[in-house]
């Protein structure tokens, strides 16, 4: 069921302005996606009741939290909401067990559909649970911060770049648990980053900030693949998020098979993948090539037919973005080639393209599981 | 053997000194970590004055205030049948303002080192700011607390100056160690004043060495 959040926000920083109006209908994960210094954090502390004294209105699910011109303000701890901050904020005089049961037992009778054991379960936390929280890496700490979060049995959980102090392994090992946390208990996330991958990995919608105001704001695949949002969402690792099922495994050639539409698509074994589960593939531009008629005698397997629906030229670069719609779907697929080829091959909106891609471009962090 | 009088009262005076000022010396200390308000430097002044202060000024004025003259001393005179200078309240109400900074100072520190982080991370846990307090906040500052209450019974039981302005040496009423030891000195017991200066070197070295001692034992904890 998803929950209608309404923010405005005004705030003044040394170096920019935070000025958002945001009407949002939460449900899965919704990524607060921009660089360093564009108002993330300060909007996710402000619906969180963080930030007192702010200009700001925020009504969730039907409820006024806060409207600075009226003088209302919920503090933070009235607020059903689940923080988790960047640095985890564990406290240092109580183990593991003592930091979850710090917020079971005062939330207990508030939703009692999540319990002790499932949120144990579902982080993988029982080896933790006596240990001190010194003695924890930093992906466990996370980990106990999320379950911590979790037993507060909050309506909203707001993740404050959970992975940003971690590194890329840790990050890996973490991030499967907030992807799956919001769905598994029922309850929309705000996810605060300013890294496209994971934005692109775990979320749902997207709302991209920039300089203190909203860019843009709607589905994860359609935002990312705006050519208008590419100064922020970053041009070098632009590319389209394609939605996939799997087919089967050839076990011989080493391949996963992928249906998309009506279309095939191959790409290097993931044994962990089973047939029938849904996956996203993440490809970026520049690995994508486009062909005016289906290309024989070539060594990439996967060719998706299509048309052009917009060419963007680069100026005072050799390169063009053309947005394609994949046929027999409502996916879109974008390529960068260069100016030279769309004048060679006379690309033009409504021309049939076959998009071309080397299975290689599906890596393993180019795919994640749907649920 | 010499007089133990002087010693039991000291104890005393430290003892209620310390459990007053605990009471009202941690909210002040939470206020002073926490405001931003214009008047924050006026008190912290005003709390760190002690320090600074001959004793002797602070128990001047203190006799001052407290004489039964005053509203105050006239208040305390009428409500208790008693004068508020030269009897053991006046020198636990002396001893309020010359230990306040031991109390406040070390608290203020320790609270301040904690950050809003772990306060935040309470309220977002539906804890009350009452509740985080003492859930949170004082068991992460038991090292600030220790501190605090240890240099204030110890710095209370060294007074002399303002003991002798405000309250003289009046014996099982305001003659406490620092006088006693005084007054031997002065008439040539020298004796008895090392048996007390010695005792009173003892002690003050034996908590010192337990402070650290269980200090350096609770690592990461502010």
């Amino acid at each position: 069921m998803p929950k209608d959040l309404e923010v405005a926000a005004e705030a003044s920083f040394a170096d920019f302005r935070l000025s958002v109006e945001l009407a949002l209908s939460l449900q899965g994960i919704t990524a607060l996606f921009g660089p360093s210094g564009s108002g993330k954090s300060t909007l996710l502390r402000i619906i969180a009741g963080l930030e007192q004294g702010r200009a700001a209105r925020v009504v969730f699910d039907g409820a006024l939290w806060a409207d600075s011109r009226e003088k209302t303000f919920l503090p933070a701890h009235r607020r059903p909401v689940g923080y988790l901050f960047q640095d985890a904020r564990l406290f240092a005089h109580l183990n593991v067990a003592g930091n979850l049961r710090f917020a079971d037992k005062r939330s207990r009778d508030r939703h009692p559909s999540i319990t002790w054991e499932e949120v144990v379960a579902a982080l993988d936390l029982e080896p933790l649970l006596d240990r001190r929280v010194q003695g924890l890496s930093g992906g466990e700490r996370q980990r106990v911060a999320l379950g911590r979060t979790l037993l507060a049995r909050p309506s909203l959980l707001l993740l404050d770049e959970p992975l940003s102090a971690l590194d890329l392994g840790r990050k890996a090992d973490i991030l499967p648990y907030l992807e799956a946390a919001p769905r598994r208990f029922g309850i929309p996330a705000l996810y605060v980053s300013h890294a496209v991958e994971e934005v692109a990995q775990i979320a749902d919608s997207v709302v991209v900030l920039a300089d203190g105001r909203v860019q843009g704001i709607g589905p994860v695949a359609e935002v990312l693949e705006r050519l208008d949002l590419q100064a922020v969402t970053g041009r070098f690792e632009a590319g389209s998020l394609l939605e996939a099922q799997v087919v089967g495994h050839d076990q011989p050639l080493h391949l996963t098979r992928l249906q998309l539409g009506a279309q095939g698509l191959t790409m290097p074994m993931l044994k962990a993948l089973r047939p029938g589960e849904r996956v996203r593939l993440r490809v970026r531009s520049r690995d994508v090539a486009l062909a005016t008629e289906e290309p024989r005698g070539l060594s990439i397997r996967n060719v998706l037919a299509g048309q052009v629906v917009s060419i963007e030229s680069e100026p005072e670069t050799a390169f063009a973005e053309v947005l394609v719609a994949l046929a027999d779907s409502d996916q879109r697929l974008r390529a960068r080639i260069t100016r030279a080829s769309v004048a060679d091959l006379g690309l033009a909106p409504g021309r049939a393209v076959f998009a071309l891609m080397k299975s290689v471009t599906f890596d393993r962090r180019a795919v994640t599981r749907r649920l | 053997m010499p007089d133990l009088g002087p010693l039991w009262l000291t104890l005393q005076l430290a003892a209620v000194t310390t459990v007053i000022l605990l009471l009202l010396g941690t909210p002040l200390a939470w206020w002073l970590s926490r405001t931003r308000a214009r008047i924050k430097p006026l008190v912290e002044a005003l709390t760190a004055l002690p320090l600074v202060l001959p004793p002797t000024v602070m128990g001047f004025y203190l006799l001052v205030l407290m004489n039964p003259g005053t509203w105050i001393g006239g208040f305390w005179l009428e409500v208790t049948g008693d004068t508020l200078t030269f009897s053991f309240a006046g020198l636990v109400v002396a001893s309020l303002f010359y230990s306040l900074p031991f109390m406040v100072q070390p608290l203020q520190s320790s609270f301040e080192a904690l950050g809003p982080g772990p306060l935040e991370a309470a309220a977002s846990l539906r804890a009350s700011p009452i509740n985080a307090f003492f859930t949170v906040v004082v068991p992460l500052s038991a090292r600030g607390f220790l501190t605090a209450c240890v240099m204030t019974f110890a710095h209370t039981i060294g007074e002399f100056g303002v003991v002798l302005m405000v309250g003289g040496n009046i014996p099982g009423e305001t003659r406490v160690i620092s006088i006693a030891i005084y007054e031997q000195v002065e008439t040539l017991r020298y004796q008895e004043a090392h048996i007390l200066s010695a005792g009173l070197l003892l002690f003050s070295f034996v908590v010192l060495v337990l402070v650290y001692a269980v200090n350096r034992r609770r690592p990461g904890h502010a």
